[in-house]
């Protein structure tokens, strides 16, 4: 078989074309004219890095063997907020409950991937790559989603990152999305007197590394300009909770409504490797995650956006059904993802509880391989080739 | 030889030299500047900041107090959670030692030729370990062996604690064999894909069945869980054990042909010219896998200074790091800015992100990391604190990386500028022939050249300016 592996070496040789500085936004604004080959749907990623536990996130209340196994961590099960018969959620999360009950959530369990890695950066980088875990891939996800998507004029903006630094799913092989914290602090840097200068300067070589970093600053200097006025459109008076997450949803919120033309954004918060004193730590960061999502959902909906717009959450990974001496959890593998939209096939609760009875070594089985999720967001919301972006096709779930 | 080919040998061979050196060296032949760094790499001196023995008292008095209380009591359980949480601090501290110990000496006057054949080898054979002291035996083993014989550097490699815990041999037994060392040993360290079979897998991971290692991280031989049936491993048939695996392996001509391309890539051109590695890997082949002369084949070859090889490379973040603290010959105040700019960059000594290392080249920049990149050289010498947050890859292991205090440090610019002092000459033109590898607009270059004056200042400005080009990213 030909690996993705050996397809991304041949074409990292491949060469910059013409240098594309000038024209830049116009180009963009005429492709945007006549923009019919994606959806206008945009997906919002939120990661929750250090693997958050999902046993205490969607707590299987009824199970003996979660309480046997968890004897000063496990959540009581008259606190847990019931969602049905089996699992219910951590009771910090009741924001997320409410929109649980209007039906604009759906609980996906058990999700994993063959052989899972319990190494933060090994299964962070799975799910970022979407790869197997024997592949490496150098290309998230997302960045494929860039590459498979761009004719011609890409920017790097169809995708962005809410943060100072871009993760390796925003990386395609053609395409590399924006990382922006602050539009604001983003123009300031580029704008700056020098770097101005140098943006505008011209190489006196043709080697095409040099013509690759020059193109990288062309676009990252036109994109910065372009989020400065377009960001001014909206400001959002919303009362987002304090912290980096809401305040990251709330600059989403603002580029949604103000009509950036981009289709992913991605936002991650860590914190969630709980090894020590979990139940305290894990309780804050839900609840601000939850309070934070509720806010968000809540600011579309008041601009008649939250129709177009779809949220994943995930980790990489879960952990151990036991929990450690430290009253906290270890690594462990398969976890829940939440979905959350207006126009969701299937809310609720997706599929069957965690089965404790049935571990791998005190690890849940998946049932669920995550690139089919990803896969039915690719195909059903951004209405793109799945297989294209995957490498291989994975069954869809019709979530959307 | 010319200026601009010196410095080419420097900074692939190591991580550029001070302008004195260049100068200095002006008189030498390809030849004799290999041997000279040769020479000058010849003293191996082991990292030695991390003390085994008093880890694995750690480790006992921590099982002893598990058992004391049984793990679920608070009574027990609160005593073991407090020292557990000490003896990580110490650890992850010492793990960021280790990493700026290592930087310091890539960054010492000598043996840089060492140090940067050891950092390749670290980004191919590639491990990691949260265990200081398995971190620090497998940096010494990559850096004893760096300029040896490979055949050396695999066989050590390969029995260091910290790749059997990595790539799972401690778990790979006679009756549930692993095979996850197997496969990497022959896919990404040896062989590359296509040149064994699944068959081979399965039986090379038999062959090193019972390699373990003890808790004091000494490597060991357990003869009970190895398997000591016939295996068949490349169309052999024998009773293999791990040791003979790795000496077929290295009588198979593609691990010398696969091992030759990607150091063409890493030291030459990422473009390989297939000619050049085939007769470079025949030879590296016939030598017995001698890493040294396979060097100082490439270094001392016409074609190695051709124009189409010549700043063609973009600079990793430790290239990055290690050749502004070479070429400016400074210090940061405190350790903590080698780590926070190698976090952001991302590239983290002993923190590689997969067992195939880092994807370099192109791989190393996008919009953010090429904004930090031009912003650096203006943060170093203003020493003033970044505004950038360093990811957090939400392991409470390495959060230590990203803190992003005291960026203060210790340029004596007296000592920088007076070299590119002249009294008739602008010193931009020097600056620039030094600093970068590439021409520059002349326009921009003259821009420069009038707006900053022929004085020490003038000089330190100019200076940030060039380094502040996408230019300066190559080399």
């Amino acid at each position: 078989m030909t690996s993705r592996r050996d397809f991304i070496q041949k074409s990292a040789f491949a060469t910059v074309g013409g240098m594309m500085i000038p024209n830049f936004l116009k180009a963009f604004e005429r492709q945007n004219l006549g923009k019919n080959q994606t959806s206008e749907k945009v997906l919002v990623v939120i990661q929750l890095s250090g693997g958050n536990d999902g046993l205490n996130t969607v707590v299987p209340y009824r199970n003996d063997i979660y309480y046997k196994s968890r004897p000063s961590i496990a959540i009581p099960s008259e606190k847990v907020l019931k969602l049905n018969d089996e699992v219910g959620l951590n009771p910090a999360m009741e924001s997320l409950r409410s929109l649980y009950d209007n039906g604009l959530v759906s609980v996906i369990n058990n999700v994993g991937y063959p052989n899972p890695d319990r190494s933060h950066f090994r299964s962070m980088d799975i799910w970022q790559t979407a790869s197997d875990s024997t592949d490496y891939l150098s290309t998230g996800w997302i960045g494929r989603y860039l590459d498979a998507n761009c004719a011609g004029n890409c920017v790097p903006y169809r995708a962005l990152e809410i943060d100072d630094t871009l993760s390796l799913s925003m990386k395609g092989e053609k395409v590399k999305a924006l990382a922006v914290q602050d539009p604001e602090k983003l123009y300031k840097q580029i704008t700056g007197d020098f770097m101005s200068k140098i943006a505008k300067n011209k190489p006196a070589t043709e080697h095409d590394n040099v013509a690759y970093l020059y193109k990288t600053l062309a676009e990252t200097a036109s994109s910065a300009e372009y989020l400065h006025t377009r960001s001014k459109i909206y400001k959002s008076n919303s009362d987002y909770p304090q912290g980096e997450l809401g305040q990251r949803l709330k600059t989403i919120s603002e580029l949604i409504v103000s009509g950036m033309p981009t289709s992913v954004y991605y936002v991650s918060i860590s914190g969630f490797d709980t090894h020590f004193n979990q139940v305290n730590q894990q309780e804050r960061l839900l609840k601000n995650y939850a309070d934070s999502v509720n806010v968000f959902v809540n600011d579309l909906k008041k601009n008649n956006k939250f129709k177009d717009v779809a949220i994943m959450t995930f980790s990489e990974f879960g952990r151990r059904v036991k929990q450690n001496a430290s009253g906290g959890t270890d690594h462990g593998t398969a976890n829940n993802v939440f979905l959350i939209g207006e126009n969701l096939k299937r809310p609720k609760v997706l599929n069957e509880a965690p089965k404790l009875a049935d571990l791998d070594d005190g690890d849940l089985k998946f049932s669920m391989d995550f690139r089919q999720i990803y896969a039915s967001l690719l195909q059903d919301w951004l209405k793109v080739n799945d297989k294209t972006i995957l490498g291989k096709s994975f069954e869809g779930l019709g979530l959307l | 030889m010319l200026q601009k080919h010196i410095q080419h040998f420097y900074w692939r061979a190591g991580f550029g030299e001070p302008i004195s050196v260049v100068r200095a060296s002006e008189k030498l032949s390809a030849k004799q500047l290999f041997k000279k760094m040769l020479k000058e790499s010849e003293v191996f001196k082991p990292i030695d900041i991390v003390d085994m023995k008093e880890i694995v008292a750690e480790m006992r008095q921590l099982r002893e107090m598990k058992k004391e209380g049984s793990p679920l009591t608070p009574r027990g359980g609160i005593a073991v959670r407090e020292n557990k949480k000490d003896f990580r601090k110490f650890r992850k501290e010492e793990q960021g030692t280790l990493n700026t110990t290592w930087i310091d000496l890539m960054t010492s006057e000598k043996g840089a030729l060492r140090e940067k054949m050891a950092l390749f080898w670290h980004g191919h054979l590639v491990s990691r370990s949260f265990n200081p002291a398995f971190s620090q035996s497998y940096l010494n083993t990559l850096r004893e062996n760096a300029l040896g014989k490979f055949g050396d550097l695999l066989l050590a490699v390969s029995q260091e604690p910290s790749m059997l815990q990595f790539l799972n041999n401690k778990q790979n037994k006679k009756r549930s064999p692993n095979e996850n060392f197997a496969r990497e040993l022959m896919e990404l360290f040896t062989l590359g894909r296509g040149n064994y079979s699944e068959r081979d897998i399965k039986e090379v991971a038999r062959a090193f069945t019972g390699w373990d290692s003890d808790f004091k991280g000494e490597f060991v031989f357990r003869e009970n869980q190895h398997d000591n049936g016939e295996k068949t491993i490349f169309d052999k048939t024998g009773n293999f054990k791990g040791e003979d695996v790795i000496k077929m392996i290295l009588q198979k001509k593609e691990t010398a042909h696969f091992i030759t391309a990607k150091i063409y890539k890493y030291f030459v051109n990422e473009n390989i010219d297939n000619q050049r590695v085939t007769e470079l890997a025949k030879r590296f082949y016939k030598t017995d896998y001698d890493i040294s002369d396979l060097l100082e084949n490439i270094f001392t070859a016409d074609w190695f200074y051709d124009e189409k090889n010549i700043g063609t490379h973009i600079k990793s973040p430790i290239e990055l790091l290690v050749g502004l603290k070479r070429t400016l010959n400074f210090d940061f105040e405190e350790q903590q800015p080698n780590l926070y700019i190698q976090k952001v960059l991302g590239q983290v000594l002993l923190y590689p992100p997969n067992v195939a290392g880092w994807a370099g080249g192109r791989n190393w920049i996008d919009s953010s990391s090429l904004l930090f990149r031009m912003q650096l050289p203006a943060l170093i010498f203003s020493g003033k604190e970044s505004n950038i947050s360093a990811p957090k890859d939400g392991d409470v292991n390495t959060e230590y990386q990203s803190k992003k205090r005291g960026f203060k440090a210790n340029i004596d610019w007296e000592s920088f500028t007076q070299n590119f002092a002249s009294e008739n000459t602008n010193p931009v033109e020097e600056l620039s022939k030094y600093l970068l590898q590439v021409p520059v607009n002349e326009a921009f270059k003259q821009n420069i050249a009038t707006k900053f004056q022929t004085n020490s200042e003038g000089t330190r400005r100019a200076t940030l300016a060039l380094m502040m080009l996408p230019e300066y990213q190559v080399c």
